[in-house]
């Protein structure tokens, strides 16, 4: 029997989707310009029925990152139970829109009613009081209570608004025991607004307002610890109206402050506060002293305060936040849209162009064009990263996206046109294309994608053919399409060979295009000695995305052929290399395994796995994988230059870092709380032996299974042993070890990688991959920790900080076949029958034996203290043809899969 | 007397299978469903299965009686159209209230018939079981959905219509003399919080005693939201105000596609789960055709699993169903309720 769930007392809302307030959660936004009264814009659009662009506002509040959206419809002029009603129930006909849960904000108690008639997730009700006394506020509870909402109460009674601290805290506590004895109120869904009221305004019994507030909201939380505060905090800077710049700051450094004083949630204008540590000194001492009241005796931080405002607003508008770019000609909106990633003007700006040149090719091949070759520039002079270009990518393509049809009309009219007048019709070519495709039996495309978003923001025709794709398909593919240059990438070391078998075939079916290589197994000396040699017409070698551009617009230009015969070139100077070096590192095979690792195994204890067999884990909890998470190789992914964190001070990389991070923190936040991912593993462990020489027997229920492991043969100094696994298992007539094996992998990313896809949105795609891959790690890491401190419990009391684990600290190792110290693939398909991988946990192998899906990650577990990780290097024959009569199988094949380690 | 409480905490809890299923078994006419008192309506009524409540009670009744030997602890009303808004079909608004009472009624009948055989029993007696559920069904207007697509903020009913219709129906269930309310087969959550305002009303106004609440929604495909959008945490988050009894899911899947749900439900719910899915899938004919053995199975591992606190069937299901369920999860032990922390550690 499992132990019982533990339900904790959160405020829980929803819309379409949950959004649990967590004590870990920051500052929720609650979106606040689908208000009437608080925007001008959004009233004019009520009052006018214009409900179709009202939703739009609403929808970008959320784009924005709003987590709950604020409907007011309190405006003299409206019927405001009728518009309450019709925007809401539009509302809910938008999943984008209404995924966040609704705060329904009303002073009028049948506007909130009305709005709570249509609304299926929880709500917040914006708000009741006791202001017409406790008889009314307790009827208003109940029916808040019979439709499910929670509740914001303000600091208001009988006899007014509260203004000082103690009055807000009284109110509350009041308020508080009425709702949870008598109305029966869960605490965790009453949320306080003690009211933040304008400071500075010249009036000295307003100075201490916003200590009052801050004060209150630490009392309260310490009062009431499940209760929520809020407040509407562009009160505080009323006084400065007109003078945006002292607002944003004012507003800021209060929040900053009733944050840490214990503020939950509040209706900001997410897009108009500035970064605390970004407001110059000067106005934020000054905000300071005014929001705490200090220096202020007769005022004079208040005047400080105001003599700082007119020298800004003397200054002009520059200051504000500039928007004069949207008043510029629609190509250099368009051109400002893409170099800074800006969607909201995107299919406006679009249309209008499109209108304003002759045909809707025309703004591609134009300003859009334009655009992208100063993102391509400046990504060239490293300028601009690439999360930003993916970005930029995104706002490409949504442009595309509009123009596309009218395209396809076009096309359909010529081509009538042409079928009336009987004559023939010969399509101008387009921009050149490249074709993509990760190699047949390879599922990994990180690389690839981003090599793919990076050409096409270079103005390239994309062709990418996915994963896993078979040589045929790449090239009858090249061929109808008639591609320009092919691209071909690969992770895992069989993808060499597949690429090899690319090239041989190019050759043969005397194709003409350039193959370009990349990926993380391939190198430029793996390409010059094994596959340039297959084709004649052009291979080269591309080390990473920022690379592709310069390599593809030169094969494209005039200077092709000279680029061709540099490369050629310069791989012969490495086959040369090549050809000279090797041969006289290696030892024979039979010294090596004598010269093996010797531990002391007389006085060596092995502890028995507490699990017997194996382990099933499913949907294993994402927030305790996410803590493991290593953020080096996401940088790395990203291809952002220097180490993690380093990378975060950099003076020319630290911001866009910074801001690739967060969005990646922000996206872990969703993927958990929103459960994208299933995150499941498997593991298992048997007694083991090994027979002195590189064969590892576990005992299993089902019997015997030997495992063959690879020795080292390079010629080491006098006394350095020739390390393979099977040495850090003990040997059968010493006594009995034991090993142990594992499987993890996450699911569910497909769905939103390719959700994203759908949506044009790159960037995020791409996200998901990476963050995919490095849960499964931390996943990895994670469970290898349980391993060590539980499930086997050779290391029940270690205790390790992240960054030791990252630097592998811990005792024990858990290679992965297909890696350095065990570089053969084919002993997963023996892993996989141990732990019934595939029935298990739903990892399936490709005949290259990649793992699908492709965040998945598998190995052995050791435990002995002295075991540790190594790189095979070079073998020789002699040792292939013992493991191959080993393993029983051919020496071809077995040649075929050990490739790469071959001399 | 053990109340029904205690036996959730003791066992797996037995709820029925199909009504409708073991209805066309009976292959009524026209006549049948008509009877002496609507021999003149003016419009078909074949099909009309709550209209039997009023025509052929004793068919209903045995119905009942026959999930009850089955094993069924929990039978529900044959209620599942029966407000004045789902009537309106067949111009039989007025005879919502009606319907419901005579129903809670063809149940209680079908109780007190098995509770007499089981006298001569031991240990037949000692609970207050079994219990009569009044089932409140989702209604065939819906009011997060718009039922017209170039018009997106139009709804074919509002939510005080929607609350009226169920104010009458759980009045009616009420005087028929039901031990439980289950609001079931909610596809549109919206609709489940206008019956949940609607309970709350009637037992405010009444001052009567409140009964237990069971909320069972309906995930309606692999997206594994419900058909107005929700996921199954926001619809759980959205209607928990009704402080139910039970919550769960019924109906769209069959077993084999409701566990993943019911795995995410057990996790998360504060108060009891409950699960009665499909036969199945349907086949290309539209019938249901799982195995009763088969069905068993699947609830049998999630009773194992710890996931659930009462299981029965849904459309396809029958007593043969019901019995080997309950037979499959006799010896299991129920899932525990989660530990609700009062404050924050």
């Amino acid at each position: 029997m499992q132990d019982p769930v533990v339900i904790k007392p959160y405020l829980r809302l929803a819309g379409l989707e949950p959004l649990i307030v967590r004590p870990e959660t920051n500052f929720i936004n609650v979106g606040e310009r689908t208000n009437v009264t608080g925007s001008k814009m959004f009233a004019r659009l009520i009052r006018d029925n214009k409900y179709e662009e009202a939703l739009s506002v609403a929808r970008q509040q959320v784009e924005n990152g709003a987590q709950v959206l604020d409907v007011n419809m309190d405006d003299a002029l409206l019927e405001g139970v009728l518009a309450m009603t019709t925007f809401l129930n539009l509302v809910q006909s938008e999943p984008d829109i209404a995924k966040i849960p609704i705060m329904i904000d009303s002073s009028k108690f049948e506007i909130i009613e009305a709005g709570l008639k249509c609304v299926q997730g929880k709500c917040i009700v914006n708000s009741i009081s006791m202001k017409e006394g406790e008889e009314k506020f307790i009827e208003q509870a109940i029916i808040c209570q019979s439709y499910g909402a929670s509740v914001i109460v303000m600091a208001f009674d009988e006899k007014g608004q509260a203004d000082t601290k103690q009055r807000k805290v009284e109110i509350c506590h009041r308020a508080y025991k009425i709702l949870t004895e008598q109305v029966g109120f869960d605490p965790q869904d009453i949320i306080f607004d003690p009211n933040i009221f304008a400071i500075a305004t010249g009036m000295e019994e307003h100075n201490n307002y916003g200590v009052d507030f801050i004060e209150a909201t630490r009392e309260i939380k310490q009062l009431m610890p499940l209760t929520k505060v809020s407040g509407g905090v562009s009160n505080l800077s009323f006084a400065f109206r007109g003078n945006d710049h002292v607002r944003e700051a004012m507003n800021s450094v209060f929040l900053f402050y009733a944050i840490k004083a214990g503020m939950d949630m509040g209706i900001v204008n997410a897009g108009q506060l500035v970064v605390y540590d970004e407001i110059e000194p000067q106005l934020k001492e000054l905000c300071e002293d005014v929001i705490l009241n200090r220096n202020n005796d007769n005022n004079e931080a208040t005047e400080k305060m105001i003599a700082f405002a007119e020298t800004v607003k003397a200054k002009g508008k520059v200051i504000v936040k500039d928007e004069s770019w949207r008043q510029t000609p629609v190509e250099e909106r368009l051109k400002h849209s893409l170099v800074n990633g800006i969607t909201d003007y995107i299919d406006a700006d679009t249309e209008e162009a499109r209108l304003k040149y002759p045909k809707p090719l025309d703004v591609i091949e134009g300003p859009l064009m334009d655009g992208m070759n100063v993102v391509g520039d400046l990504f060239g002079a490293g300028k601009m990263f690439l999360p930003q270009v993916v970005k930029s990518a995104r706002v490409m393509k949504k442009s595309v996206a509009v123009l596309t049809p009218f395209i396809e009309q076009e096309k359909e009219e010529r081509k009538q046109a042409h079928l009336a007048a009987g004559t023939e019709n010969i399509e101008a070519a387009g921009a050149p294309k490249v074709l993509l495709a990760t190699v047949k039996g390879d599922v990994h495309d990180i690389g690839k994608n981003i090599v793919g978003v990076v050409l096409g923001c270079n103005g390239y025709d994309i062709i990418d053919l996915g994963v896993m794709v078979p040589a045929d398909k790449i090239l009858d593919t090249a061929d109808k399409e008639n591609v320009d240059i092919i691209g071909l990438s690969g992770l895992i070391t069989p993808s060499l060979d597949e690429m090899v078998h690319v090239a041989h075939e190019m050759k043969r079916r005397n194709m003409k295009q350039p193959l370009l290589i990349g990926g993380a197994t391939t190198s430029r000396m793996h390409t010059a000695v094994k596959i340039a040699q297959q084709y004649d017409n052009g291979v080269m070698h591309i080390l990473d995305a920022s690379r592709s551009v310069t390599a593809v617009s030169t094969l494209l230009g005039k200077e092709k052929d000279a680029l061709l015969k540099k490369t050629a070139d310069e791989y012969e100077g490495l086959r040369k290399q090549f050809a000279t070096k090797g041969k006289k590192t290696l030892i024979p095979y039979s010294e090596a395994v004598i010269t093996k690792e010797y531990f002391d195994w007389k006085n060596y204890n092995p502890t028995k796995p507490a699990t017997d067999g194996v382990k099933v884990l499913k949907s294993f909890d994402l927030a305790t994988i996410a803590k493991f998470i290593d953020w080096g190789p996401f940088f790395i992914a990203w291809e952002m230059p220097g180490h993690y964190p380093q990378v975060l001070e950099d003076k020319i990389f630290g911001v866009e870092a910074k801001r690739l991070l967060n969005d990646a923190q922000k996206l872990v936040e969703k993927i958990i709380s929103e459960k994208w991912f299933t995150a499941d593993g498997v593991i298992g462990f048997w007694p083991a032996t090994s027979n002195n020489a590189d064969t590892i027997t576990l005992t299993t229920e089902k019997g015997e299974v030997k495992l063959e492991s690879l020795r080292q043969q390079l010629k080491k100094a006098v006394g350095q042993p020739s390390y393979s696994l099977s040495d850090f298992v003990c040997p059968k007539e010493l006594g009995e070890d034991f090993m142990g094996s594992f499987a993890v992998t996450i699911h569910g990313a497909r769905k939103h990688i390719d959700q994203y896809a759908a949506d044009n949105d790159e960037y995020n795609k791409i996200l998901v991959q990476i963050l995919a891959d490095r849960f499964v790690e931390a996943f990895a890491e994670c469970l290898h920790e349980k391993v060590r401190k539980e499930y086997w419990g050779y290391e029940k009391n270690e205790i390790l900080s992240n960054e030791e684990l990252i630097r592998e600290e811990y005792k024990g190792i858990r290679p992965a076949p297909g890696y350095p110290a065990c570089p053969d693939h084919t002993e997963k398909i023996k892993l996989f029958e141990l732990l019934n991988v595939t029935e298990n946990i739903g990892i399936e192998l490709t005949e290259s034996l990649a793992m699908n899906p492709p965040a998945s990650v598998c190995g052995w577990y050791i435990a002995h203290p002295q075991s540790h990780y190594f790189g095979l290097g070079k073998i020789d024959k002699d040792q292939l043809e013992d493991y191959a009569k080993r393993k029983g199988m051919s020496l071809d094949e077995m040649e075929r899969w050990l490739r790469p380690v071959l001399e | 007397m053990k109340t029904i409480q205690d036996c959730l905490n003791e066992r797996i809890l037995i709820i029925d299978g199909a009504m409708g299923t073991m209805i066309q078994r009976y292959k009524l006419a026209e006549a049948d469903y008509r009877g002496e008192r609507f021999k003149d309506w003016h419009l078909d009524v074949k099909g009309n299965n709550d209209l039997l409540n009023l025509t052929q009670p004793q068919i209903i009744t045995a119905i009942h009686k026959q999930y009850l030997d089955a094993g069924a602890d929990i039978i529900e009303t044959n209620t599942f159209s029966s407000t004045s808004i789902a009537m309106a079909d067949y111009e039989m608004q007025s005879l919502a209230y009606e319907l419901n009472v005579a129903a809670a009624k063809c149940a209680r009948n079908a109780v007190i018939e098995f509770k007499e055989s089981q006298k001569a029993s031991p240990g037949g007696g000692g609970w207050t079981g079994p219990w009569v559920a009044g089932a409140i069904g989702p209604l065939n207007k819906t009011l997060s959905l718009s039922p017209d697509v170039n018009n997106p903020g139009y709804r074919a009913v509002t939510f005080d219509e929607v609350v009226e219709a169920y104010y009458e129906q759980v009045k009616g269930l009420s005087d028929g003399g039901v031990d439980i309310l289950l609001i079931e087969t909610i596809f549109d959550t919206l609709n489940a919080k206008a019956a949940i305002f609607a309970i709350k009303k009637y037992f405010r106004d009444t001052k009567k005693e409140s009964l237990p609440i069971m909320i069972s929604g309906t995930i309606t495909d692999a997206s594994g939201r419900t058909l107005s959008g929700q996921t199954l945490e926001a619809f759980y988050t959205s209607v928990m105000h009704a402080k139910p009894l039970s919550i769960g899911l019924n109906c769209a899947l069959g077993a084999k596609e409701m566990r993943p749900h019911i795995e995410e439900l057990s996790q998360i719910a504060s108060c009891y789960v409950s699960a009665y899915p499909n036969a199945g899938l349907p086949n290309a004919m539209g019938e249901y055709d799982e195995n009763p053995e088969d069905t068993a199975h699947f609830l049998e591992d999630w009773a194992k699993e710890g996931f659930v606190n009462i299981v029965g069937g849904c459309c396809g299901t029958t007593p043969d169903h019901i019995k080997h369920i309950a037979d499959e999860v006799k010896n299991i032990k129920p899932r525990q309720l989660p530990v609700v922390e009062k404050e924050l550690v």
